[in-house]
């Protein structure tokens, strides 16, 4: 197959690697918290929430005591509404006060960075966490903002007219994360095409 | 949706957006920063040339909330009392570059006319005896999470029936709610002494009754609305008290409502007339749960209409 012809997609992480990615995640963010007090996870929906809930269930297991979870929709926060047709808006669920606690952002691919500068936004409404760190599935580049991530399933270089694709099991029936090469558009472009469902945004 | 100057122009998937999407606002209210910036860089104008506090204040605040420059306009103390028209003030307005105008006027029709003569997209916030679809909105919202206490599932009002009662002639809030509630699947029951029928209340899609003692026990919600003294000319009924007998929702009718049954009443109340002060403070009355519904519902209005860009072809998932 040439460079210009259209790829399918190829598989990057399985079912089981996305459950040891997830568990190393879960271990790595209960290390670098010194444990699971005061931790509260916040997926951004609607693949971060299920990675959240993942996370936690992983971490309750490791520490025996149950981890906060919570959804934080972020479409009110996004720098491109004005572009685009009026965007329907999810659910935000915020269990516990987050005043003081360490809240982890989850979502399921780190791309322009876009998505964690609104989440931050809308964190900053919400309470004043002790610290907020971010932790993704699959981190594939391309940043447009000075934002990084703490803890992170699977580091995936890509060109910016690739598509990442995260299905798990609660919302799209499989587990997989695949990539393919989509049309060709601009880092900026791809940035603001928003996110559509399990892809990169 | 370009405006919404009706509740004819929304149809089963619009209203249940807009209801959904005021759940989610209804959550601002309890944060520590009431502010969302959805609607950043975004000017609404309340152009009220009738008075008003509940629904100026709540669009007013709802706009805030949502980070919209809201810039209150009404016609006393502005140059619509030294005779400007209708057509020259909202032009003026809206050459401002104003986004947004949500207008209120004694005359049915005005929000219409007015989003004929200017591109900024335009709210009826009330006009005349003719519609008031926001206050339908709040209202519906406010009975559909009554009814989901009982039945969270519930999605429309398919099996509900909802008596709407008192002086239909007069109410703006009538005409949008029998829109509405219609077009959420419910059953309307109309109910008013025969000379505060609307003409034409035939050709309307609900049930029409002048013997509330017949419809109060089918009833899953009573809507009470309030007798407009002040828009009645001449003599629609004999007295308050004979009015009261036999349509307002005296204790003894409080009684008779179903278990469960809400009161609803879109203010602001007569006491003693068309609603007694036991029904007013009832346990299953809802009337202060519409005014709290007032600034969510608002809210998801004005970001089902300016949300998004400009050339706004509707909500989008």
């Amino acid at each position: 197959m040439s460079e210009s012809q259209p790829e399918a997609s190829r598989v990057v992480l399985d079912e089981e690697e996305i459950a040891r990615a997830l568990m190393r995640m879960a271990h790595q963010i209960l290390e670098a918290n010194r444990g699971a007090e005061g931790l509260v996870l916040i997926g951004i929906p609607t693949r971060g929430v299920v990675l959240a809930e993942r996370l936690a269930k992983a971490m309750s297991e490791v520490e025996g005591a149950s981890i906060p979870t919570g959804a934080l929709d972020i479409t009110l926060y996004r720098d491109d509404l004005r572009r685009n047709p009026t965007r329907a808006v999810g659910h935000t669920a915020i269990p516990v006060s987050i005043d003081d606690a360490v809240v982890v952002l989850v979502d399921d691919v780190l791309f322009s960075g876009r998505t964690v500068r609104a989440a931050l936004d809308a964190l900053g409404d919400l309470g004043r966490p002790r610290a907020v760190r971010l932790a993704v599935l699959v981190d594939r580049g391309h940043r447009q903002l000075p934002i990084r991530a703490d803890h992170v399933g699977k580091n995936l270089p890509t060109a910016a007219n690739e598509r990442v694709s995260v299905r798990l099991a609660e919302t799209d029936g499989v587990n997989e994360v695949t990539i393919a090469r989509g049309p060709e558009k601009t880092a900026d472009g791809a940035a603001v095409a928003g996110r559509q469902g399990g892809e990169e945004r | 949706m370009r405006h919404l100057l009706s509740a004819a122009d929304l149809d089963l998937k619009a209203i249940s957006s807009i209801l959904d999407l005021s759940e989610e606002m209804s959550t601002v209210q309890d944060r520590p920063v009431k502010k969302l910036p959805a609607l950043r860089g975004r000017t609404v104008v309340n152009l009220f040339f009738e008075d008003s506090t509940r629904t100026r204040s709540s669009f007013e605040i709802a706009g805030k909330w949502l980070s919209a420059d809201v810039i209150n306009v009404s016609a006393k103390g502005s140059s619509v009392s030294k005779g400007e028209s209708l057509r020259d003030t909202v032009l003026t307005v809206a050459a401002m570059g104003v986004d947004a105008l949500v207008i209120r006027h004694m005359t049915s029709g005005a929000p219409w006319q007015a989003s004929q003569w200017i591109d900024a997209q335009v709210i009826n916030a009330g006009d005349g005896t003719h519609e008031h679809p926001t206050q339908a909105l709040l209202d519906a919202f406010t009975l559909r999470r009554h009814f989901r206490r009982t039945d969270p599932a519930l999605s429309d009002f398919s099996g509900k029936t909802v008596a709407i009662v008192g002086d239909l002639t007069h109410s703006r809030v009538v005409r949008s709610n029998v829109l509405l509630l219609q077009t959420l699947g419910a059953r309307v029951i109309l109910v008013a002494p025969p000379t505060l029928l609307p003409s034409g209340v035939e050709s309307w899609p609900a049930e029409v009754s002048t013997d509330f003692d017949a419809v109060i026990g089918s009833a899953d919600a009573v809507m009470m609305l309030r007798v407009q003294r002040e828009r009645m000319s001449g003599g629609y009924f004999p007295t308050a008290r004979e009015y009261t007998v036999g349509y307002g929702l005296t204790r003894a009718r409080l009684g008779r409502l179903r278990e469960g049954a809400a009161i609803c009443h879109p203010g602001p109340m007569n006491r003693g007339l068309e609603i007694s002060a036991d029904a007013a403070d009832a346990a299953n009355s809802l009337i202060l749960n519409q005014v709290a519904a007032g600034v969510a519902v608002r809210m998801s209005v004005l970001y089902h209409l300016l949300g998004g860009a400009d050339d706004n072809p509707g909500v989008t998932s």
